[in-house]
Order: C-alpha cells, then sequence, then structure tokens
C-alpha cells in the first residue's frame, strides 16, 4: 500500500510493519490528505489497533498534515486495544516541536524521537 | 443579481465595522534600514492548486536565504543546528502565511500576495500581505480575538479536536496556533482599507522569532 506524490511518499512496509513517511508533505487541506487517512485507517483495522508511522525521513509537514495525524490519533483513541507509535527524528527540528502535542490527544502513544 | 446582492452586503458589512486600520497582536511594523528581501506574487490566472507547490519553494528560498544573515564562523555542531533550526523554522511559518494568504485572497482583484522578510539582530520578522474581503476579514477578526484571549496550548488542543470532527466546521486558524505554540513566535495583524466603498481590505501578518 502506498500513497505517493510528487514530493512525498507513504508506504506501508510488510517487513517491519512500519508506514513509513518520506519528503516534504503540504498539501492544501484535509480533502487532499484523504487518501493518507484511509491507508492509515487499513492499516490501523489490519493490524488490529496497533501500528507504527516511521516519519524519520519527512522533512516537512504542513499545519493541514498535522490536523490530518490529529483526526486519524483521535479516531484511534476511541478504539479499543489501540497500540500507537510514531518514530521521529531530533535531526528535522519540526518532529521535536510540533508531534508532542499529538501525545496530548492521546496520552497512551509512544513518541520515540532518536 | 445575486452578485450585485453580494456586493452590496459587502459594502454594508466593510462600511459598519472596519476602521481605517485595526491592529490585533504584537504586531510591529517592517524597518527598511534592516535586512530585508520581498517577494511578491502578481494575481494569477492559473488555479490555486497548480500555484500550491509554489509556497513551499518559495518558504524554503527564504529559509535558505535567511541562514546566510546567521555565519557558521566557527564550524561546530552547534552553529549548524541553529542554521538547520532557523532554515526549518523560518520555512515553515512563510509556507503556512502564504498558505493562508492564498486560501483566503480575494482571488478576483488585482491586490498581489507579498511576503516580505527582515534580520533585526537575532529576530527574523515576516511580513506576508494579501487582499480580503470585508465578511472573511469580520470572521478572521473573531478568530483573532479568540486566539489572542486563549491560552495556546489548549486553544491548540481544542482546534485540534474541532478540526477533527467537522473540518468544515469553523475556520481553524491551525496555522496560526502552531506558529505560536510550537514556534515561540510572536503574531499579529494589521487590517487596512483599501479606498473608501470598497468592499476589499488589505491584512498584514506578522510572525517574530528569536533565533
Amino acid at each position: 500500500m502506498e500513497v505517493k506524490g510528487e514530493n512525498y511518499n507513504v508506504w506501508y512496509d510488510n517487513d517491519s510493519n512500519y508506514v513509513n513517511f518520506s519528503g516534504t508533505l503540504r498539501l492544501t487541506g484535509m480533502k487532499d490528505y484523504t487518501p493518507i487517512l484511509d491507508l492509515l485507517n487499513n492499516i490501523a483495522e489490519k493490524q488490529s489497533g496497533k501500528i507504527t508511522l516511521n516519519l524519520q525521513q519527512l522533512e516537512f509537514l504542513n499545519s493541514s498534515g498535522i490536523s490530518m495525524l490529529s483526526k486519524f490519533i483521535i479516531g484511534m483513541r476511541k478504539k479499543k486495544s489501540s497500540e500507537m507509535t510514531i518514530l521521529a527524528s531530533y535531526n528535522i527540528p519540526w518532529q521535536g516541536k510540533s508531534l508532542k502535542n499529538l501525545q496530548r490527544l492521546m496520552p497512551s502513544l509512544k513518541l520515540e524521537i532518536e | 443579481m445575486i452578485k450585485i446582492f453580494g456586493n452590496f452586503l459587502e459594502r454594508l458589512i466593510h462600511n459598519n465595522h472596519a476602521e481605517k486600520t485595526d491592529i490585533y497582536g504584537s504586531f510591529k511594523d517592517s524597518l527598511t534600514e534592516k535586512e530585508h528581501l520581498t517577494l511578491e506574487f502578481s494575481p494569477s490566472k492559473i488555479s490555486l492548486n497548480n500555484r500550491w507547490g509554489n509556497n513551499s519553494l518559495s518558504a524554503n528560498f527564504i529559509g535558505d536565504y535567511l541562514v546566510t544573515f546567521f555565519p557558521h564562523e566557527n564550524d561546530n555542531h552547534h552553529i549548524l543546528n541553529r542554521q538547520k533550526l532557523i532554515r526549518s523554522s523560518v520555512s515553515y511559518i512563510a509556507n503556512e502565511l502564504l498558505e493562508n494568504a492564498m486560501k483566503y485572497c480575494d482571488e478576483t482583484s488585482n491586490f498581489p500576495i507579498t511576503l516580505h522578510a527582515q534580520v533585526d539582530g537575532d529576530n527574523i520578522r515576516l511580513f506576508v500581505d494579501n487582499s480580503v474581503l470585508a465578511s472573511a476579514a469580520e470572521k478572521f477578526k473573531n478568530f483573532i480575538k479568540e486566539f489572542m484571549v486563549a491560552n495556546p496550548e489548549e486553544f491548540y488542543i481544542s482546534q485540534l479536536e474541532k478540526t477533527a470532527v467537522d473540518n468544515n466546521s469553523k475556520y481553524s486558524g491551525l496555522g496560526f496556533v502552531t506558529i505560536v505554540n510550537d514556534y515561540s513566535a510572536k503574531i499579529g495583524w494589521r487590517f487596512q482599507m483599501l479606498e473608501r466603498e470598497s468592499p476589499l481590505l488589505t491584512v498584514t501578518t506578522m510572525v517574530e522569532i528569536s533565533v
């Protein structure tokens, strides 16, 4: 499963079971983020609520993208037995600044910044 | 008929509510004697979607350009990290300001969108000008008033919750909220009448970060 654009790629890796994000994600609004949101929801459903998002190659994400991730997280927290991890990188400054807010939406969210 | 009535309503809202200049937040004027750079985007017949990628291009350029004013005399880890942080912060903020300007400007007007960047010591200021219809300006001002008195962190979370439920319920202003909350930025706005009897205003958004 993959959603690919000019400057970004979001794909599911069967070996690691991670959803990997790479490039620059600055789409126009939530409507344009729907295919990515659908991919995340499909994977979460297939893996019985267990999902890992690997953002360590995602250089930029705009506020509409943050809104899309928060929408996904809010959907996840409603489900019983959901287990979510976000892998991030200190080398990409926005991740250290913005991702911690997502934990406030879902305190059980594991945020691993390396 | 609908168009004429729409114009009439715009003028009515404009005449009732718009003062000559309205300032909100921590707005500062641009100081032309400081290092600065301005990009101006003319109105275009090319659709917003087709121009959208240019926002990122311009924002990255501004980030790269401003970094040159914070030279790395010592090529050590700390300075490189500071440069990376400046580039990334400026790029994020400039992109959000341009996205907002593109989304909410009056596309039928001939007013350009400008992005003005300025370096003042350890402060970087970004200014974006765009046109806005009087009715949209009123909604925007209501958002600003709510945002200015709120606790930024709580407001951020409440906006995320709201947009998750209904994307179209209300203007979320999430770009501005992230700029203030995640980048510890100061933000301000100036609304100005373009001319009397015109339903169009200009809004300048100013963001200042210390780097």
